[in-house]
């Protein structure tokens, strides 16, 4: 009796446990194979900024390589004054019997535009941030920041095309402009562009704060406006920098919008009322038409490698900026 | 003593609300012209654009040189490209924000560098993107296939629908991750932690009750990638759209037209610009439609699921 119940006190559980067993490592092995998979795919995002990295630097890089393309440019002269007579020493004329590659005419131009817009964005952006987050009730917040989140949802082609056929012409009315497309008419397009990314990027900063800062200052007898200026606004400073810089970064990288309504004349020319080119824009109008190869392709891809690393850059600080706030003031979101 | 101060406190506490006033006035004021870009760039769109919608004009192909006719094939092309992007970027996205949130700790420096990335790539510009898709998927990935599949044919070495949809799909590819990873993170830690004492595995866990739960989320990432995607023209200029096609796409590898690049070259580069503004208008509308009806329906889900979440639904 007592040999017989121990048997099959033993072999029940014993079934029981090398099924399970069994089962588990079946199991296993799938879900070690689906989560290895997971793995190796959340590396898709790295691997992707390298390749960028490697594969727009590949097609720049007989720029610094190859003498046939020496013949006609190398990386230095993009930068130094043409010697040529006839004509300024800062030209982009890659498409001539001599091409002519200077850039300084497109940096200026994609500064220029990008100025034009941080200055029509930023107090916009900022004061709309210090509203919803100091001012605005819930429900009304509740409101406005998805109304401004939906002008980021408005294609930029769109917007330039709403540039070039209703801002041009109040720009024109309005200021005289020498040319009806010109910096001003993409700046203040851009700023469409660039004012949500400023705006959530400010009052995250602004919200950031707590609100134990604004009990101290109010507490203190400051009024609101007092609190808002002398202390919210300091505490969350460089969130809102890092707002402008995040800014900076969107607004100059943008291409379809100053495609449409820049003008696109490569004018060395600090007037916005002008016409100006960007980076973006050459990129986009002259390598559809280019020869695969050849000395200008290797120029635009070098202008789109200059463009990736410098917004890397710029982004990366801002970034920064945002992450070293929100552990100062101890809110880590 | 009263008499001598409340004057000189009064003209003060005066001058306080002036500027308290001020402040609240220039800030509300901030608000209201952005809503009011807002509005009129949307108005401007909607009134030039509704004469010319009909139903032909948004089934029917363009004629006469791109002068008449309607947008169908770039309705066509937009939505096949936004298919094939979201088939490969959400996907990649989900798994990307279930590494950062369920099997990374905070202070893997892999999961760290993710991160990173996932924020820079939303910042590379989009004419950035068209370079690498010209330079990486067509150059080399598509002419590699060419030379071992066909024999140095040119079948994907060239601008396609394919190769439009993988650049944009890793230009949205933040969008989603960003999505993904807020609404897994807001998943209570008592759901896991039940699932996982009722003996169920970590990917049981994240499938059967995270993934669920978050879905809200997701289905927000994915729409804001598709409403991003429809609208960007800059990274498919030299990977695949055309200017016009007398034939819809029907393979990977054929080219297609777009509606922001059909935009761009009628706003850009019409022989006649007064008689193509009825179409470039109508143009403009159906994507400025389609990419805000998938925005309102993004913020209205996913205002609907923070609520259910602060509720403890």
């Amino acid at each position: 009796m007592r040999m017989a119940s121990q048997v099959t006190m033993q072999s029940a559980p014993a079934r029981t446990a090398s099924e399970s067993r069994s089962l588990r490592r079946r199991g296993g092995w799938g879900e070690r194979a689906i989560e290895l998979s997971i793995r190796a795919v959340a590396l898709l995002s790295i691997a992707a900024i390298l390749l960028i990295l490697v594969f727009v630097g590949k097609e720049a890089l007989p720029l610094l390589t190859s003498s046939d393309v020496h013949r006609e440019v190398t990386f230095g002269s993009l930068f130094a004054p043409l010697k040529e007579a006839g004509g300024s020493a800062y030209t982009w004329q890659p498409v001539s019997e001599v091409p002519k590659y200077n850039v300084w005419p497109l940096i200026v131009g994609s500064v220029k535009v990008t100025l034009v817009s941080l200055v029509f964005a930023v107090p916009l952006s900022v004061g709309a941030a210090v509203y919803v987050s100091e001012y605005a009730r819930p429900r009304v917040r509740e409101i406005v920041k998805p109304a401004i989140e939906l002008l980021a949802g408005v294609p930029s082609v769109v917007v330039g095309f709403f540039a070039l056929v209703v801002l041009a012409t109040w720009v024109q009315d309005t200021f005289g402009t020498e040319h009806r497309l010109n910096a001003l008419v993409a700046g203040i397009g851009l700023s469409f562009a660039i004012v949500p990314i400023i705006f959530s990027v400010s009052e995250d900063a602004l919200r950031a704060v707590p609100g134990s800062y604004r009990e101290a200052a109010l507490a203190m007898g400051s009024t609101r406006a007092q609190t808002v200026l002398r202390v919210v606004l300091p505490a969350a400073g460089p969130g809102i920098a890092a707002s402008f810089v995040l800014g900076f970064g969107r607004a100059i990288g943008e291409t379809m919008i100053v495609v449409i309504a820049s003008g696109n004349a490569a004018l060395l020319d600090a007037n916005i009322g002008r016409s100006a080119r960007t980076i973006t824009a050459t990129i986009a109008q002259e390598l559809g038409e280019v020869v695969v190869g050849s000395a200008h392709y290797d120029v635009l891809f070098a202008l789109g490698g200059m463009l990736f690393v410098a917004t890397f850059v710029v982004n990366f600080v801002g970034e920064r900026i945002v992450h070293g706030m929100r552990r100062r003031l101890g809110t880590t979101s | 003593v009263t008499a001598a101060v409340s004057p000189r406190a009064s003209t003060l506490v005066g001058k306080i609300r002036h500027g308290d006033r001020a402040l609240a006035t220039l800030s509300a004021a901030a608000v209201v012209v952005i809503l009011a870009m807002l509005a009129i760039i949307v108005l401007d769109v909607v009134r030039g654009g509704a004469r010319t919608i009909s139903w032909e004009f948004v089934s029917s192909p363009p004629r006469d040189g791109m002068t008449a006719g309607g947008v169908f094939p770039a309705i066509f092309g937009t939505v096949a490209m936004t298919l094939l992007m979201t088939v490969a970027a959400v996907p990649a996205g989900v798994a990307t924000a279930i590494y950062l949130t369920e099997y990374a700790s905070m202070q893997s420096p892999v999961a760290r560098l993710v991160r990173v990335c996932v924020a820079n790539l939303a910042g590379v510009p989009s004419i950035v993107f068209g370079l690498f898709g010209l330079g990486f998927f067509i150059s080399t990935v598509g002419r590699g296939i060419d030379r071992f599949a066909y024999g140095g044919q040119s079948v994907y070495g060239k601008p396609c629908l394919l190769w439009s949809s993988l650049t944009l799909a890793i230009l949205t590819l933040p969008v989603v991750v960003v999505a993904t990873e807020e609404a897994i993170r807001s998943v209570p830690r008592e759901q896991r932690e039940a699932s996982l004492a009722l003996g169920a595995t970590r990917l049981q866990t994240i499938f059967r009750v995270i993934l669920p739960e978050a879905l809200g989320g997701i289905l927000t990432g994915t729409i804001l990638a598709v409403s991003r995607g429809a609208g960007e023209v800059a990274p498919i200029l030299f990977t695949g759209v055309a200017y016009y096609l007398p034939q819809l796409p029907t393979n990977l590898n054929d080219p297609f037209m777009s509606l922001g690049y059909h935009v761009y070259v009628l706003a850009t580069q019409s022989p006649d610009v007064e008689k193509t503004k009825p179409l470039l208008y109508g143009t403009a509308l159906v994507l400025l439609v389609l990419t805000f009806l998938l925005n309102l329906i993004a913020i209205w889900i996913r205002s609907r699921s923070r609520r259910r979440a602060r509720a403890g639904v």
